[in-house]
């Protein structure tokens, strides 16, 4: 069997193809990378709004009388008393604080919730929250392969998201709906979800449909941002528009190797609560010291320091990049990197193809994400 | 489509010859695989190379590329517009966005260089 044929396809497959994107496998899916253009698609999300297929994402159902404790009590973040409709976002780690995913998760309902992890650490996650079941009063429902997920980012969201004819009698809850909120639809007889998330920093919103919805959804809403120029996005640039916010990504800032005091997500860390997966290993990172910090770099020059080039600082190596590459809102060559947080920061340079480059530490985020307040306002850059 | 008053190289970079200069740029393909294009490292002028010799990269969004002479000779200029414009190279990647002029030392190279009905069958192979 060809490593092709194991790709899953979403319901937009050949939408995505008549439409000029270039597909790659990505987590076991088969997705659009780009269709016009990395730069010009992310000036799009920036300018005006763009609509991702992001069917990959893994969707799993938990439910039952126990399920607050019981999550509350494995994630880092907290989740018992989150109102019903709000959103946490978290990571889950190992008995060592290393990161094995970071989710949100969805207050539904009084014992109903939505874990959305990463599609490449899905099938793991499920594993692990299986092997942690008890006995009673949890269950877990692994609904990936049957929902889809449409993200609709950009200052104009909010105005092409509220024409959709399923929102039609909720204008009200839609248009009052706060960041890291989410609204239950009946569409048809069918759940959908819609919240008021997103991995871009711009105002924006995530649908959770039946695969069946997807096709239809997609085409009205870009019937709806026909007058405001929307577009189809691809993963490079949903990578480009969370870089520049220094929004972590799984298998760069964050890994098995990595705890969240290291990488930045400190304050998805609840040390105060009584429980959860690798509480004690973070309570004793934090008293030792934490060992390393992801810091900002501005690479002199366009050469872009990617993942993996080795930082240095008066000759010495102190750490490496994480994610690098070319901001095209701030227009110039960026990187994240973990460094040793006891090394000092001057003289920096980084190493790429075995030649050194100075660079310079720079404030994270690089641009200010802007999911709050009015989402048609001006951006001033940082 | 690939135009005939040219040849090609196995790393998909084009060469025009007029005398004993010859202008290289990369070709349509190379320029769509590589995406959009942020950063063109080029070799100083005056510099002397052989055929073959990595002179330069090509950086994109997505990935880095090394540009390889695809003849002997010294660099006699460089285009300063897709330094500032890397752009360029996607826009008119046979055109505005040729890349150096080499002055030829060896005109004898241009023979193991492809005609445009070989290149276009690498493409399609």
């Amino acid at each position: 069997m060809s490593e092709q044929s194991e790709l899953t396809r979403t319901p937009l497959n050949r939408w995505h193809r008549e439409h000029g994107a270039r597909m790659v496998p990505f987590a076991g899916y088969e997705m659009p990378v780009q269709y016009r253009g990395v730069l010009a698609e992310h000036a799009t999300v920036r300018e005006r709004v763009g609509l991702f297929d992001i069917t990959h994402m893994g969707e799993i159902f938990v439910t039952g009388s126990a399920a607050e404790t019981w999550l509350d009590g494995l994630v880092t973040n907290r989740v018992t008393g989150l109102a019903e409709g709000k959103i946490v976002y978290t990571a889950l780690c190992n008995e060592t604080g290393g990161i094995l995913d970071d989710m949100l998760i969805y207050r539904l309902g009084a014992a109903r919730w939505l874990v959305v992890c990463n599609a490449a650490n899905r099938v793991p996650v499920v594993a692990w929250l299986q092997s942690r079941r008890p006995v009673a009063g949890v269950s877990i429902e692994d609904r990936s392969l049957e929902m889809s997920l449409v993200a609709v980012q950009g200052p104009y969201s909010r105005a092409v998201v509220g024409r959709l004819a399923a929102l039609a009698d909720r204008q009200d809850d839609f248009n009052e709906l706060r960041f890291y909120s989410a609204l239950n639809c009946t569409v048809d007889g069918e759940q959908w979800i819609v919240s008021r998330t997103g991995y871009t920093g711009e105002h924006g919103y995530e649908l959770y449909v039946p695969n069946a919805a997807l096709l239809p959804l997609w085409e009205e809403l870009i019937t709806h941002g026909g007058d405001r120029q929307i577009e189809p996005i691809g993963l490079a640039a949903r990578d480009t528009l969370r870089f520049e916010v220094c929004y972590s990504l799984y298998g760069h800032e964050l890994s098995e190797q990595t705890t969240p005091l290291e990488a930045g997500i400190g304050w998805a860390v609840k040390l105060k609560k009584q429980q959860f997966v690798g509480r004690e290993a973070l309570i004793a990172q934090k008293a030792a010291g934490v060992p390393r910090r992801l810091i900002g770099l501005a690479i002199e020059g366009r050469t872009i320091a990617r993942q993996g080039a080795v930082v240095l600082s008066g000759g010495e190596v102190i750490g490496a990049v994480t994610s690098g590459t070319f901001s095209p809102t701030l227009k110039r060559s960026l990187a994240l990197a973990l460094v040793s947080s006891t090394s000092g920061v001057d003289d920096l340079e980084v190493e790429v193809r075995g030649r050194r480059f100075g660079c310079h530490v720079v404030t994270i985020p690089f641009l200010s994400a802007r999911v709050k307040g009015d989402p048609e306002a001006e951006r001033t850059l940082s | 489509m690939v135009p005939d008053d040219r040849k090609y190289s196995q790393e998909h970079e084009w060469i025009l010859q007029e005398d004993d200069i010859a202008t290289i740029g990369v070709t349509d393909h190379a320029a769509g695989e590589l995406g959009d294009v942020v950063f063109v490292e080029l070799p100083e002028v005056g510099a002397e190379f052989n055929q073959g010799d990595s002179v330069g990269t090509i950086e994109s969004v997505k990935a880095v590329a090394d540009l390889y002479l695809p003849v002997s000779g010294e660099i006699v200029a460089v285009n300063e517009a897709v330094a500032d414009s890397p752009e360029l190279v996607n826009q008119s990647p046979l055109e505005d966005g040729w890349l150096m002029k080499v002055k030829l030392s060896d005109p004898s190279e241009f023979e193991n260089l492809l005609g445009a009905a070989a290149y276009e069958g690498l493409l399609g192979g």
